[in-house]
Parts: C-alpha cells; sequence; structure tokens
C-alpha cells in the first residue's frame, strides 16, 4: 500500500516554515508527519497530512510548488534494533531507500518510519511478505 | 496573405529605384527644414544633391537618441505643427522623454500599412478579431495595433494592457483570435489562464500571436505556441522610426521582413560606426523614407540584430533582420565580458520545463563583480529529492558559464517570488551602480 506524500518547495529564510504551515491550518488540514531536507539555499517540506487533495489544492492556491510522490510507511518496534532490521531486509532485497524519516506513534510503543523508493509497490510487498505492517492511507489520516 | 504585394514582393532592381527616389527626396525635406540635420550635413560637407542613390546614404552623419533629446520636443520635426496630427513619446526609462510626431499621411499611409503588414504576416485576414493587449497611449503599441487592425478590416478590440483575469474573459466571450502583446505578458496570461481552470487551446479561439516590445528567444517561442496553442511572431518597432511595423515575422519564422520601401535598414559596428555586411551582428540603423513630420536619418536604434537579403518562401522579396538578442545599453559587462540577458534565457529555456522566469543581480564583492541568476522552481522541474533539485541547479550554472565564458552563482527561489510586470520585463538588477 503506497501513500500520498507531499513536498513543497521552499527557499531557506526565517518564517518561510510558518507561513507555509499556517497555509495548511487554514485550509484544515492536520500534519500526520513533516520532514524537512535542506541545503544552505532552499529546502523541501515533506508532509504525510489527513487529506492530501485538500493540502494540495490549498498549498497551490498559496502559489506554493507542490509535488505528490508515491511512500511507504511501515510499523516497527520502538526499541534497539528495530530499524536495522527493515534496512537489512530491504538491501537484501536490492531495494534502494532514496530517504526516510521516523516518528512515534501515540499511545503506542512503536515507530512508523515512511520511506520513499525508487520501486514502492515491489518495496510494499517485501515488506508486507515480512509480515511488517504497511500503513494504509486511511490509516496515516486517522492516526 | 501579403497585403500589398506591389511592394513587399518588388524585385530587387525595382525596389533600389524607389528607394533611391524616396531617399533623395526625404533628404532634400530635412536639409530644408530641419535645422540640426542642415547643421549635421553641413559639418559633414553633404549638400542633398550629393545624395544621389540609396547606396550614398552611408556619406550622411548618424541620428541618435541624444540628437532627439537635445531638441526636444519638437526640434527634429519637417513640418509645421498645423500638420502634425498626432504625437507619440517614449518611456524615458534612460533619460529624458523624446518625443515623435505624425502626419495624417504617416499615420494612415505609412504606420497603418506597415503594421497591418504584419498582421498578415501572422496569417491575419479581415475576418479576424485582434485583441490588442499593449498599452494605449504616449506608447506606440496599442494605438499602433490598432490603427492596424482598423487598416486590414478586421475587428479591433482595445483593451490594451493590466487587469488580466478581465482580458481572458473578454478573449473567451468576444472571441479573440490574434493576441499582440510582449511576449512576456503572453506568458503571464498562460500562467493566469492555468490559475482559472481555462485551457487556452480549448476554450480559447487564439490562432496566432504577434509578440514585440522586448528581446525574446526561439525557446520562449516555443513555450509560448506550446502553452497557449498559436502561431507566434516577432515584431518589431520603435516609436523614433514609427511604432510596431517596422519589421515583422511570417509563419516561416526566419526572420523579420523590413518594411524596407518605407525604412531603409543598415547594420552597423557600433564602435566604429562602420556598416557591415549582410549577416554580420551589429547595431541597427534605420532611415525612413517615407515619412513626413519626423523622418529620421540613419538613426542608431541601439538594437542588436543581422540582416539577409535571400528570398524568403513565402514570396515577400524585403530584407530580413534576425530576432534582436540585445541593445547595446543592456549589454552588462562583467568582468570585463560583454553578457546579454538573452543568453541566460536561452540556456534556461533550453533545459527542460524550465519557465523563463528569471532575475540577473550583479553586484560587486570587493572589486571583483559577481554574477548571481535565481531562477523559479516550477512544477515541472520541482522533485522531492534533494539530490535532483541540486543536479538542476548545477546543470543551469554550469550551462550559463560555458555560454557567458564567466562563473555565475544560479539560485533556486520559490515560484512567484521574482516580481511579473504586465509590460516591458525587467530581468537585471544591477547594484554596482550608485
Amino acid at each position: 500500500m503506497q501513500l500520498k506524500q507531499l513536498s513543497v518547495f521552499m527557499e531557506n529564510r526565517a518564517g518561510r516554515l510558518a507561513e507555509i504551515t499556517r497555509v495548511l491550518a487554514d485550509a484544515g488540514v492536520n500534519i500526520r508527519a513533516l520532514s524537512l531536507a535542506d541545503t544552505s539555499d532552499f529546502g523541501i517540506l515533506r508532509l504525510l497530512v489527513d487529506d492530501p487533495d485538500k493540502a494540495i489544492r490549498g498549498l497551490s492556491e498559496a502559489g506554493l510548488t507542490v509535488r505528490a510522490t508515491e511512500v511507504v510507511a511501515v510499523e516497527i518496534a520502538d526499541r534497539p534494533g528495530g530499524l536495522a532490521t527493515i534496512l537489512a531486509l530491504l538491501q537484501g532485497s536490492g531495494i534502494n531507500v532514496e530517504y526516510m524519516y521516523a516518528f512515534l506513534e501515540r499511545h503506542k510503543d512503536n515507530a512508523i518510519l515512511v520511506f520513499r523508493f525508487e520501486e514502492p509497490k515491489k518495496a510494499a510487498e517485501v515488506l508486507r511478505e515480512a509480515n511488517i505492517k504497511v500503513f494504509t492511507a486511511e490509516e496515516i489520516s486517522k492516526l | 496573405m501579403i497585403l500589398n504585394e506591389t511592394y513587399e514582393c518588388m524585385t530587387p532592381a525595382a525596389r533600389h529605384e524607389l528607394q533611391s527616389e524616396r531617399l533623395r527626396d526625404t533628404v532634400r525635406r530635412v536639409y530644408e527644414n530641419v535645422k540640426p540635420y542642415r547643421r549635421k550635413m553641413e559639418q559633414a560637407g553633404v549638400r542633398p544633391e550629393n545624395i544621389r542613390s540609396i547606396d550614398d546614404l552611408r556619406k550622411l552623419p548618424f541620428t541618435t537618441k541624444d540628437d532627439l533629446r537635445d531638441s526636444y520636443p519638437y526640434g527634429m520635426f519637417a513640418v509645421p505643427m498645423k500638420d502634425v496630427v498626432r504625437v507619440h513619446s517614449s518611456s524615458g526609462t534612460t533619460g529624458k522623454p523624446t518625443v515623435v510626431g505624425y502626419t495624417r499621411y504617416d499615420i494612415h499611409e505609412v504606420w497603418a500599412e506597415v503594421a497591418a503588414r504584419a498582421i498578415c504576416c501572422a496569417g491575419g485576414t479581415p475576418d479576424d478579431i485582434v485583441h490588442v493587449a499593449y498599452g494605449y497611449g504616449l506608447f506606440t503599441g496599442g494605438l499602433g495595433m490598432h490603427y492596424a487592425t482598423e487598416r486590414l478590416g478586421a475587428t479591433a478590440i482595445p483593451v490594451s494592457g493590466g487587469n488580466t483575469k478581465r482580458q481572458i474573459m473578454i478573449m473567451q466571450d468576444f472571441g479573440s483570435t490574434i493576441l499582440c502583446c510582449t511576449p512576456s505578458y503572453s506568458l503571464y496570461i498562460a500562467d493566469v489562464c492555468a490559475e482559472m481552470g481555462i485551457d487556452p487551446k480549448k476554450d480559447l479561439k487564439l490562432k496566432a500571436g504577434i509578440f514585440g516590445a522586448e528581446p525574446w528567444s526561439n525557446e520562449m517561442r516555443e513555450e509560448i505556441e506550446r502553452r497557449l496553442g498559436i502561431l507566434a511572431v516577432d515584431i518589431y518597432g520603435l516609436s523614433e522610426i514609427i511604432g510596431p511595423g517596422v519589421s515583422c515575422e511570417c509563419h516561416y519564422k526566419n526572420g523579420l521582413h523590413v518594411n524596407e520601401d518605407h525604412f531603409y535598414p543598415e547594420i552597423i559596428d557600433a564602435a566604429k560606426g562602420t556598416v557591415l555586411p549582410d549577416g554580420a551582428r551589429g547595431e541597427l540603423v534605420f532611415t525612413c523614407i517615407t515619412k513626413q513630420a519626423c523622418p529620421l536619418i540613419r538613426y542608431r536604434t541601439r538594437d542588436i540584430s543581422t540582416l539577409m537579403r535571400e528570398p524568403c518562401p513565402c514570396g515577400r522579396t524585403l530584407a530580413r533582420m534576425g530576432r534582436v538578442t540585445g541593445r547595446t545599453d543592456d549589454m552588462l559587462i562583467i568582468r570585463g565580458v560583454n553578457v546579454f540577458p538573452s543568453q541566460i534565457e536561452s540556456v534556461l529555456i533550453a533545459i527542460e520545463g524550465t519557465e523563463p522566469h528569471y532575475e540577473i543581480v550583479v553586484d560587486k564583492r570587493g572589486v571583483l563583480d559577481e554574477l548571481e541568476i535565481k531562477v523559479e522552481v516550477s512544477a515541472e522541474v520541482f522533485s522531492d529529492e534533494v539530490k535532483r533539485l541540486e543536479d538542476l541547479r548545477s546543470r543551469i550554472q554550469g550551462e550559463i558559464e560555458s555560454v557567458l565564458g564567466i562563473s555565475a552563482a544560479v539560485r533556486l527561489v520559490e515560484p512567484k517570488s521574482i516580481p511579473r510586470s504586465e509590460g516591458k520585463a525587467k530581468r537585471v538588477i544591477d547594484k554596482r551602480k550608485g
């Protein structure tokens, strides 16, 4: 199962992140997970939200460049070795990770990892076959 | 269709004779009626009878923008004010404005005629509805294309500049088929169409666009043609010579047909003032050989172009000028190297999908000039991976450096962060001055 992640291009300047998150707030969009990749000049804000389509509309109307990409979110136990196990599994199947970020699940002892793969479908299959929980869009939205 | 085959398809010999006769008449008129011209000719030791044919043109001195400023406002007029029915003026962005005058003959028999030829060059006929989105006023763009449309017998929509949403609504409702505006404004119209959810190819009836008043590139043409679904041709003109219609491309898009039965073109070496052979790049110079009110002799346009005289497949035998690639006064000298904004634009548009929204910033760090180019990241080139955006940035930087031969810093910026203009694009910020 793949999820729709939104990426937003932003210039690296004071207050810009606050402005962009304000746009999402005004559109009534709730952020589930967020990661920021940056260089000295620009950044890419990556977001999982409860309603991606609504978020795309809001961000585009505010004049921002938004792109939707497919990512895979999986659940792992929040203890030493949790991530290492998954990465070893992916490496063994010849699947490359473009980038990833993690967040903790509320009221549970689990962490959620968000992966960007070159081949998200294949990666999701491999993970599911190894009995790793892969989230659906609906589950992410209800977290 | 060709509006005036007699003049547009003349044999070279017949045209030479016509031009010679018209030049003789013009030189006599300016010598008798325009004091600055009589003075210049006396200083150069030339008398009207020394000018027998168009080949003698190079004996005459040049006219510059400064000559017009020195005789501001009406000192270059060759007719009494009672015969002047209209004046236009340049914007004066580089000093005092210059003023030009027109007699009734100049407006109807020269200007409307040549600009109507331009509409025909773009495929226009009396059945077309021409959307004139150039400003109406002292600037020649709006009224020039307006009179041209009426002269052709097509329908003019005198919408003028600004209020883009309303413009698009009018295009949709009134069925505009030909758009006249600056090339950068046509892309702005495409942007606003996208914002409004309008597909110009399906929802508008546009078939052609006649774009001018600022330098643009073939890559920009391709983008305009693709996004608006039209034929885009380049029109050239300047108020000092007449306004839009001095020259225009036909659908073969291989140079702009110069209406040389009215305006005789030359290309000169800008530094030496010598006439260059056909094909050489240099400053474009025009001599008005039919105008009555303000017939300028060898006027230095400061525009950089070339001239070609091989026949065009469209049937017109008029000389063609290359696309204007810059201005002698737009040229930036960065670390001793001549840089034209158009060179940077070509690189940007050639890199797939990059919209030509950019800004060139020149500054000094210590004693060294620094060149920075801000490029907006459009949805087409945006990636969620830093690596790809860094690749894009360094590719643009590498290509600009290889074209210009000097180092440049490229910075990716957010869409719409560079100010848009609805008239002429301001692409260069030079912080070294003042």
